[in-house]
């Protein structure tokens, strides 16, 4: 009789092959306004990512940092949506076509694409991951509602390409600026609440300023409609060990970064109020 | 609870024998509790020292071979904000360790003594971290600073102090010997074995630290040879660790010579659930082979 086997190779072949650094050349590098630029890059693996999944993408010599992918097709041909506001973004921002970056990934749990009348807001470049959702969403709902708040004209970002996703279903394009230079003059969030009183929605999703996505939380809370909301977070492993990105009890790489209204329920002392530091210390969200 | 499963370490009573390893999660209250709920005998903290550190620049982690290489650069908010976190753990029903990394032995022992009077059950010594500066291995390497900062803490604080030992040295015998004759009163080995990864594309060292300390299954048989040593060497219990992913590992520990293991990489492919797995793996495995206890297993193999 065989008391026990043992598995020759401990570490699952698949997570050794997702968190594998690999290095690949930017194929192509696309300005969307004056701060955010779109680098596509081809990963294999990447071809299999869920929308709301996020990459560790490595700038050789400066830093790595988690990217949520803004575009995924069939055959690996995956881009990043960066704004430069630091260190990382800024160096990732000089990178041009033919560079080498590393990637790990994709990770975690991305949004869940649901039928009837869906709604995805996306706050600043907080509308990358909600791209991909989309191109998902209008296979198989009913009615898509895009909700894009920037600060200004400026700051828009993918007005064609999600014009052409949208295109041929029922849908909608709503744009709201803080400063009135395109669009409403309005905070997303106001012009969301205006709407819910009007409409009923099967889901809504969201990305962006986590002040936004908790206002959102509220509403959504109010109306008893399922919210879906990619959180950020200082993260390092990404593979759920270093406890960068805990909030309350999930770790926002392992259980989000997407998370929905039941986890955001259970992390309501922090969603919106508090993060860890670089140290770990809990400090304020600004 | 299940008498069988039972460790005792220096008077410190686990209802089960493995651990959370140090560095795993462990920043907060909340994140060490859902360890606690997932199946942990006990639980260590990350690494405090009296200072915040913002530990190094990404990649801090990255994937090897069978194991993790991993250059977190000990970051912690310092001892005084862990007291939020303390009291979220308070009656939890299990161990708290603290683990505490300093650079001098009046450091430590400041470190050692707010972490107990905030609640700790015990603290870990980390004189073994393979990437940091004066703070980690070099003290687990120096007999004497060691000896000095064992017998400070020890005068200073009324619960078990475990020395975490590095495997980078010549002779973890030895060292874990001094660590015995200082007032030690357990022994946990071992931490990461010091290691490097180069990217042959970019030609650079994948970490930004250059080097750090390798994880995982990796690591096994290392730990699994420490452990053996140090079990012959010394009388305190061992604290086995490094690169435990399931029960068949731990049990292998255990008859190396440890009354506990310590799990902390497993948990990224496994999840937070390899807790409960292996403790079941080892009641399971102490009826089918008669052992009333763990202890009648611990250090088994030296028979041999």
């Amino acid at each position: 009789m065989q008391v026990h086997s043992r598995k020759w190779s401990p570490v699952p072949p698949e997570f050794d092959a997702i968190n594998r650094m690999r290095i690949t050349e930017i194929v192509d590098v696309h300005k969307e306004n004056r701060d955010v630029k779109t680098y596509s890059f081809v990963d294999k693996l990447c071809a299999d990512a869920e929308p709301g999944q996020f990459v560790m993408v490595w700038i050789p010599g400066v830093d790595e940092i988690p990217m949520s992918l803004s575009g995924i097709t069939t055959e690996g041909r995956t881009s990043i949506t960066v704004h430069a506001v630091g260190e990382a973004s800024e160096a990732l921002h000089k990178k041009a076509k033919g560079d080498q970056i590393g990637i790990r990934g994709p990770f975690g749990n991305g949004f869940v694409p649901a039928e009837g009348n869906v709604m995805a807001v996306g706050g600043g470049t907080g509308l990358a991951p909600l791209m991909p959702l989309t191109e998902k969403l209008v296979e198989i709902a009913d009615k898509v509602i895009v909700f894009s708040g920037v600060n200004c004209r400026g700051n828009l970002l993918f007005v064609d390409r999600l014009a052409e996703v949208l295109s041929c279903v029922d849908s909608e394009t709503v744009y709201t600026t803080d400063d009135g230079s395109y669009g409403i003059e309005c905070m997303v969030t106001d012009e969301v609440e205006q709407k819910l009183k009007k409409e009923k929605f099967d889901m809504i999703y969201a990305c962006g300023p986590e002040q936004m996505m908790y206002r959102l939380f509220q509403m959504t809370e109010q109306h008893s409609i399922p919210l879906q909301a990619s959180l950020e977070r200082i993260m390092r492993c990404a593979i759920g060990l270093c406890g960068s990105c805990q909030i309350g009890k999930l770790r926002v790489c392992k259980d989000g970064p997407v998370l929905n209204s039941g986890q955001l329920r259970s992390v309501k002392e922090e969603f919106g109020k508090m993060r860890l530091d670089l140290t770990g210390k809990r400090v304020k969200l600004q | 609870m299940n008498d069988r499963l039972v460790a005792d370490l220096a008077g410190l009573k686990l209802d089960n024998p493995t651990m959370l390893a140090s560095g795993i999660l462990g920043y907060t209250g909340l994140s060490l509790k859902t360890v606690i709920e997932a199946g942990a005998g006990a639980v260590v903290t990350k690494s405090m020292g009296l200072e915040p550190r913002m530990g190094y620049l990404n990649p801090t982690v990255v994937q090897t071979d069978c194991g993790l290489l991993n250059a977190m650069g000990l970051p912690n908010p310092g001892i005084s904000h862990f007291k939020e976190e303390m009291k979220q753990l308070k009656n939890i029903g299990v161990p708290i360790v603290l683990s505490v990394y300093a650079y001098s032995a009046q450091e430590f022992v400041e470190v050692a003594k707010t972490g107990v009077n905030m609640g700790a059950d015990a603290v870990e010594l980390n004189v073994s971290c393979p990437h940091i500066e004066k703070a980690g291995a070099e003290i687990g390497c120096d007999p004497t600073l060691l000896t000095e900062i064992v017998k400070e803490v020890k005068k200073a604080v009324n619960v078990p102090v475990i020395v975490k030992l590095t495997p980078n040295i010549t002779n973890i015998a030895e060292i874990a010997e001094v660590a015995e004759k200082a007032g030690a009163d357990v022994i946990t080995a071992i931490n990461t074995v010091k290691a490097m990864s180069i990217e042959i594309e970019t030609g650079r060292p994948l970490l930004a630290n250059k080097f750090g300390g390798l994880s995982g299954p990796a690591i096994k048989p290392i730990a699994v040879r420490c452990i053996y040593d140090v079990y012959r060497s010394v009388d305190v219990p061992v604290i086995g660790c490094g690169g435990v992913a399931n029960w068949q590992d731990a049990i292998e520990f255990m008859l190396a010579g440890a009354s506990a293991v310590q799990i902390g990489t497993a948990i990224a492919f496994r999840g937070p659930e390899v807790f409960n797995s292996v403790t079941q793996g080892i009641d399971a495995y102490l009826k089918r082979k008669g052992f009333k206890n763990i202890e009648e297993i611990v250090g088994l193999a030296h028979k041999y």
